[in-house]
Formats: C-alpha cells, sequence, structure tokens
C-alpha cells in the first residue's frame, strides 16, 4: 500500500499508541480516522467478541491521539514520544 | 441546633396560617425556595420573596411545578435547606419528584395548601383530599412523612417540625395545610431563637474513601454529603445499592426498598404526634385533622349537651399513620366517627386499624367549607344508637 | 531503573475522570456517545478545573447514563428534568460548576420548557445535548429533532412532523454561547465544550451523534462509521454561521459550527445585584 513512502520521510513529530483490547468494542472509528493510516483490525477477537485495533504501521504515528479523541470506549490512545533519551 | 437569631421574628404577631409557614421555614433555617403561584398557596412564595433578601435565602419562580419540585432536590444536594410550595394542580404536578427524593433519601419539605379538586376545582376554597395523594401519589413503593395543623400556630410549629422530620429521616416532609387554615389570622407566637431546637442535616464524618452514600446507620437512614464537598457520589433515581450505582436487580430493590420504607414505619412511634383525649366514659370516638378538628372541637360540646360524651383523635402526623393508637382505642368497640373533608380518604386508615372491634363512620364533604355542625352531630347519633 | 523488555501501558488520562469500575460502559458498539463524552472530559482537563468542584446532571435516556459514569458529584435525575435540578444545585451552591449532559428527548422534548428558561433566565450552567434524532432508550421512536421522511419505531412511514433547530431555540431563548458539532468534529467539539465550559452564563453545545443501534439502522446508515463518514461529507464548516441557516433536512448538508458567544449578565449576578441594593436602601 502506502508503506513505502511513509517510512521514506519520516515524519517529524512521533507518537506512540497504546491500545487496551479488552476494552474495545470494535465500531472501528479510530482505525477510520487515523490520518497516518496506524491502526487496522486484529484478526483476533477479545474477550468480548470484537476485532479491536493493533499498530500495523506504528513508525508512522504522530501522536496526534485522534484515535483517543473518537474511541468511545476510552479502549486507545497516544502519548507524543520524547524527542531524545 | 438554634436559628439564626436575625433571621427569626420572635413576638407574638396576628399571621396568616400562610405567612407562619413562611416564618417557620425561615425559622427553621429554609434558605431555598422553589415555587410556581397557585392560589391558595401564593402568599407564602410573596412574602418568602420579600424575607429572603434579608435572611440570606435565594428564592425562584420556577416555570411550573416539575420544575420547581426537582429545583428542591437539586438544591439541597448542594447544601441548602429547600422548600416548594403549592396547591392541589401542582400538587399532581410534583408527584414525580416527590418519588424522587424519596428514591434518593433527599431531605426538603413541599407544603400543599389544599383546595377542593379534582381538576381546577375550587382554586380559592379549601379542601382536605389530597391526603391520600401525599401518601400513594408518586408510583411504587415509598413511605413518606405528612403533617397538618388546624391553626396559623401549628402551621408556623409545624414547619420547623416538617423541617426537622426531613433531616432526621432524609425523606420529603408533607405539609398537608388547605385554603381555611392557610388563610385564617390568628395569633402566632414566634418564639426567641435559642428556644428553636433545629435538626442539623446528618453529614458524614468519614473521609470519601470509608464513606457509603446510601450505607444506612442503626435507624436505617444513611449519612450525607453535598456536592462539592469530594465525595464524588453518584445519586440516582434508578434502583441503587449502597453505593449509589444503578444495580437493576430484584435482590437490590428488595434491599433498597424495604429500607426506604422500613426507615419510616419502624420509626413511627419517634416520628407520632396525636392529640388524643378519650374519657374512659365516651361513647363516641371523633377523628379529625387540619381545619376539620376545629369544627370537631365544637361538635365535641355540642354532643355533651345532648349527653353523649365524644372522645377525640387528632393525627398531627397523619403519614405515617399512627396505626397503635387506633388500635388501642377500637378494643372497647367505641364507634368512630371521621370528620374529613373529602368524599373518604383517612377514613380507610381508621377502619383498618379498627379491624372490626369497633364500627366506622364517615363525615363526608366535597369541600369548599367546612363542615356544618349538625351534619356531625347526625352521623354521632346515628354511631351512638 | 531497568528498562522493561515491553513498556507497561500508560494509563489513559480520561480514566481519573471515569467511574473505571463501571466501564464497559452500557453503550452499543459504534455509538456517539462514548465519544461526547471522552472530548468533555478532555475539555474538563484542559480547563483545569478543580474536579471536585465540577457536577455533571443528567435526564433519562441513553446520554442520560453519562452521569453514571463520571468520577465527580454526579445526578441522574427524572426524565427531562436535569436543568431544574442544575438550577436548584447552581443557586445552592454557586462555586459549583455545573454540566447538564443530556439526550435531545429529555432536554429538547419532555423538558423542553426548562431547556428555555433556563436560557432565558441565563442560568450559569453548560448544556450538552446529544442529539441522535430519536428516542434511543426506549427503542427509538420519533422525537423533536427526528428531520421529515426518516423512520424510527413510532414513524414507520417516515416522520411528517418539522423537527426542532436547537442553536436557534437557544440563541432565542437567550444562551450566551451556542455550538454544533457532530461526532465527526472530534477536535472542534472539544473545542466548544471547552470554551462553554469556560463561558459564565446558559452556555449550549448540540452534538449530532449517530445510533447506529436504532436510527442508523432504520435509516440506511448502516453502523456508526458509515453515519459519521456521511457527518464528514455533509457538514459544512462556516465562520460566523447563523442558526436559521442550519438545514434541518434528512439526509441533506448542515451546517455547524460555532453561532454565538456573547456576554449578559447570569441569573445570579442579576439576583445578587438586587439583593445587595435593597439591603443597602433598607440599611441592613
Ligand atoms: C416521565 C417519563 N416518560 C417516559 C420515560 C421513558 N423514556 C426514557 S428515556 C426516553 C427518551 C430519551 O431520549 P433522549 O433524551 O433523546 O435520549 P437517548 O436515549 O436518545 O440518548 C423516554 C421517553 C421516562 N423514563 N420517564
Ligand atoms: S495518535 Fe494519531 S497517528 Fe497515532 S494512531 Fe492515533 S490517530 Fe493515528
Ligand atoms: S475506537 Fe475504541 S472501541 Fe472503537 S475500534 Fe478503536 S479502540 Fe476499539
Ligand atoms: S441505542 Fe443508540 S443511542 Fe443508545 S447506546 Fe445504542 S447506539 Fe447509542
Ligand atoms: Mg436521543
Amino acid at each position: 500500500m502506502e508503506k513505502e513512502s511513509t517510512t521514506k520521510t519520516p515524519p517529524k513529530i512521533k507518537g506512540e499508541v497504546f491500545i487496551k483490547k479488552e476494552r474495545c468494542k470494535g465500531c472501528g472509528f479510530c482505525i477510520q480516522f487515523c490520518p497516518s493510516k496506524v491502526l487496522a483490525f486484529s484478526k483476533e477477537f477479545n474477550e468480548k467478541g470484537y476485532h479491536f485495533p493493533e499498530a500495523v504501521n506504528p513508525d508512522a504515528c504522530i501522536g496526534c491521539n485522534l484515535c483517543g479523541l473518537y474511541c468511545p470506549d476510552f479502549a486507545i490512545f497516544s502519548v507524543r514520544e520524547k524527542k531524545s533519551k | 441546633m438554634k436559628p439564626d437569631p436575625k433571621t427569626v421574628l420572635t413576638g407574638t404577631h396576628f399571621l396568616k396560617g400562610n405567612d407562619a409557614v413562611c416564618e417557620g421555614a425561615i425559622s427553621a433555617g429554609c434558605n431555598f425556595v422553589a415555587g410556581y403561584p397557585i392560589t391558595p398557596s401564593t402568599d407564602i412564595i410573596e412574602r418568602i420573596s420579600k424575607r429572603f433578601p434579608f435572611t440570606g435565602g435565594t428564592f425562584i419562580q420556577m416555570e411550573d411545578e416539575l420544575s420547581s419540585s426537582i429545583a428542591v432536590s437539586g438544591a439541597v444536594w448542594g447544601g441548602a435547606k429547600a422548600m416548594t410550595v403549592t396547591s392541589g394542580p401542582g400538587f399532581s404536578l410534583m408527584m414525580e419528584n416527590i418519588g424522587y427524593a424519596a428514591m434518593t433519601e433527599t431531605p426538603c419539605v413541599f407544603v400543599d395548601v389544599q383546595r377542593g379538586g379534582p381538576s381546577t376545582g375550587l382554586p380559592t376554597l379549601p379542601g382536605q383530599a389530597d391526603m391520600m395523594q401525599a401518601r400513594w401519589g408518586s408510583h411504587g413503593d415509598y413511605q413518606i412523612i405528612a403533617l397538618c395543623p388546624e391553626s396559623p400556630q401549628e402551621c408556623y410549629d409545624l414547619t420547623i417540625k416538617a423541617f426537622n422530620l426531613s433531616e432526621e429521616y432524609r425523606v420529603p416532609v408533607l405539609l398537608m395545610t388547605d385554603e381555611c387554615v392557610g388563610h385564617m389570622s390568628e395569633r402566632v407566637v414566634i418564639p426567641p431563637a435559642d428556644e428553636i431546637e433545629l435538626s442539623p442535616r446528618r453529614y458524614t464524618t468519614l473521609p470519601p474513601s470509608e464513606f457509603h452514600l446510601f450505607r444506612p446507620g442503626k435507624d436505617l437512614v444513611p449519612d450525607m454529603i453535598k456536592a462539592g464537598d469530594g465525595y464524588h457520589v453518584h445519586v440516582s433515581g434508578l434502583t441503587h445499592d449502597e453505593h449509589g450505582r444503578p444495580v437493576i436487580t430484584p435482590e437490590c430493590q428488595d434491599a433498597l426498598v424495604r429500607r426506604l420504607v422500613n426507615k419510616i414505619r419502624q420509626n413511627e412511634p419517634k416520628i407520632r404526634m396525636v392529640e388524643e383525649d378519650i374519657p374512659d366514659d365516651s361513647d363516641v370516638i371523633l377523628v379529625s385533622y387540619g381545619i376539620s378538628s376545629r369544627i370537631v372541637f365544637l361538635v365535641r360540646e355540642l354532643a355533651r349537651k345532648e349527653g353523649i360524651k365524644a372522645g377525640i383523635i387528632r393525627p398531627i402526623v397523619v403519614w405515617p399513620f399512627p396505626e397503635e393508637v387506633f388500635r388501642k382505642a377500637a378494643k372497647k368497640s367505641r364507634p368512630f366517627v371521621v370528620v374529613e373533608m373529602n368524599m373518604g380518604q383517612i377514613v380507610y386508615e381508621v377502619e383498618r386499624c379498627a379491624a372490626g372491634q369497633a364500627k366506622t363512620y364517615l363525615v363526608p364533604h366535597a369541600g369548599g367549607t367546612v363542615h356544618n355542625p349538625e351534619d356531625i352531630l347526625k352521623i354521632i347519633r346515628e354511631a351512638v344508637k | 531503573m531497568s528498562v522493561a523488555v515491553s513498556n507497561p501501558i500508560p494509563v489513559n488520562p480520561v480514566e481519573k475522570y471515569l467511574r473505571m469500575e463501571r466501564i464497559p460502559h452500557i453503550w452499543c458498539p459504534g455509538c456517539g456517545i462514548g465519544t461526547a463524552l471522552n472530548a468533555f472530559i478532555r475539555a474538563l482537563d484542559e480547563a483545569g478545573f478543580e474536579p471536585d468542584k465540577v457536577c455533571v446532571v443528567s435526564g433519562i435516556g441513553c446520554t442520560g447514563r453519562v452521569a453514571g459514569y463520571v468520577n465527580l458529584d454526579s445526578f441522574h435525575t427524572t426524565h427531562g428534568r436535569a436543568i431544574p435540578f442544575a438550577t436548584g444545585l447552581k443557586l445552592a451552591n454557586p462555586e459549583l460548576k455545573i454540566v447538564v449532559f443530556s439526550g435531545d428527548g429529555d432536554l429538547i422534548a419532555i423538558g423542553g420548557n426548562h431547556f428555555i428558561h433556563a436560557a432565558q433566565k441565563n442560568m450559569d450552567i453548560t448544556v450538552i445535548c446529544v442529539n441522535n434524532f430519536n428516542y434511543a432508550m426506549t427503542g427509538g421512536q420519533y422525537g423533536p429533532t427526528t428531520p421529515i421522511s426518516a423512520q424510527t419505531s413510532t414513524a414507520p412511514w417516515g416522520s411528517y412532523q418539522a423537527p426542532f433547530n436547537l442553536p436557534k431555540l437557544a440563541e432565542s431563548a437567550g444562551a450566551v454561547y451556542v455550538a454544533r458539532w457532530t461526532t465527526y468534529h472530534v477536535r472542534q467539539m472539544k473545542k466548544s465544550i471547552l470554551e462553554a465550559l469556560r463561558k459564565k452564563g446558559f452556555s449550549f453545545v448540540e452534538i449530532i451523534s449517530q445510533c447506529p443501534t436504532l436510527y442508523g439502522r432504520r435509516n440506511k446508515f448502516r453502523d456508526g462509521i458509515t453515519h459519521m463518514e456521511w457527518f464528514k461529507e455533509h457538514s459544512v464548516i462556516k465562520d460566523h454561521p447563523i442558526p436559521s441557516d442550519i438545514n434541518l433536512g434528512f439526509r441533506t448538508e448542515t451546517i455547524v459550527g460555532k453561532f454565538l458567544d456573547i456576554e449578559r449578565p447570569t441569573y445570579l449576578d442579576a439576583m445578587n445585584d438586587r439583593y445587595q441594593r435593597i439591603r443597602e436602601e433598607k440599611g441592613v
């Protein structure tokens, strides 16, 4: 897909996305509205029987936290990564 | 706890019953009143709106009685002592939020200046036909406390009592007056502030981590908090557990509703206020409450002239009903004659308590004016035959 | 500290505002109420109010359940009566920040009279209305915001009753802040809620939301995402939108944005002012 172009030019701001899969109800908002296409549904089901999101393209995450804002179940959010160690 | 002396109009006054309700509320520390005008209760909010700027209270005229009756609950959870005032048609609209206050154990006072009904009925004339509505008007099982004053002095005293009982039992208390008592002017003695005893709100002493909003004490009444104190409580009209969390199960329902009912039933002897005068040689027992008892006292004298000796029972706290008093009185099988300004309400309670041991007679009245003494005498004569 | 192989998942910052023991909530997968609540919590966090001094009041309905999930003093009242309850609470304890969070049916139908009167009085509360075009809790009947031709359980042949324009209603009744967004517009929604929270007086935010289980299913919005994509395509954002320009048609474009942000004395300020003057006059 678009993988190549995103890995070639790394985004200026980076983020890390965290997923509490057991809380997810599989609505897909986070996947649909992520501007960087970081997320995709898992093959697996969680305890409640829903497919939950996985970061299939974690390096593309810009830490915008739109996923965290959309999520009706407080199951996902992101943090901006610290610049250096 | 004593009221703020600056708010208490200590002295002897010539007051209408409705004015006395207003002063009673202020003496009781009431600092929030929401209301919607309705005859014959309106003069209470008129006086409140005049007095409150000087007693530290907040009066708000709401858009209807639905909003007035729930604003009171909001104010109480905000820390106020709150009251709303109405009459028949408005009382009907308040039923949903009397239920809410009962369910959420919100201490507050509802005043119903009864007029003739049903519907718009007799706006300017008295009735006593809201007594069963007071007891059962909101849906579901619950138990409230209701008081019936017979004079302006009692309007003052019992309004304070109503606030005190509401705090002690965390329950809505209904002051059931009527147009007649509300608009008659009589001597009212307002005592000095330091002679007035007020029941404080039962605020918890526990820290938030140990506090449960609906965990009852020995008397089945839980302690309270107010919003903003850091307890982060949840208050819901849904069936809830001790934490206030909605739990929609028969078990939780059973525990909650039994307690809501029993906290009043079990404490009835402590709540009870009855005027009782039954000489041993009584031929008949006259039962009345509120304005009707004023006529009954007169009729008692008239009956004596005919050689009929009458005892009297006047429940001042009508709900919870003082069953024991009536059961005891029924044992000697003297007939009860119940005088009330309706087509038969409290008479059913009396009959139930008499349980076949004493005959029960009603002197019915559709409202609009007090009973004609002769109508009562007629039934008394029949009862003692 | 040693570097762990897998970092522990940090705590979602919204959690401290939620009664986590009650999560998962009752809302259906794809419902927009959770997103609206999420935006509210983030706005609240950003506003920086002392959480002890913030109260949420709800009525009855799917949206009305919000009060049960927030870790604040919260009140789940009777159907339609959230606003007058909040009025009593505010007047009794003016230092509290009070937010009414409820549905379109609760706030505008059974509670409609309270809504206009609290706005007219400029009661200092923030009202957040999740408008999902139907009475969801009771199974999806038509309500005060259902568009003409939309199907509901009690309008099986399509609704034929004109819907309310909520921003217009709020503005004409006397609100001082009015905004309208959809659940697609999460950032704007959060910003508007933040502004509303900071506003003194009657502030109102309408959040147009999907209800995939009932309204959506009956009106060919297959799931939550489908409806949100539709919101995205059909919302028109204007700089200075006018409430009467909002289009309330079924499956038409509609205007969102901030409609009003003005100043007016609140009920309490006006009351205190008047009381103070009268006390001074009487020398009390
Ligand atoms: C007095 C009263 N009438 C009717 C109901 C039933 N009822 C519960 S919720 C509701 C509608 C809620 O609609 P809305 O406010 O739009 O909330 P939603 O469920 O759509 O979020 C109704 C009619 C009730 N609880 N109380
Ligand atoms: S933070 Fe932004 S970029 Fe990262 S996963 Fe979430 S939505 Fe996508
Ligand atoms: S938005 Fe939340 S509930 Fe929906 S799929 Fe993503 S993580 Fe799951
Ligand atoms: S019925 Fe509709 S509004 Fe209610 S939780 Fe489900 S999707 Fe949401
Ligand atoms: Mg709705």
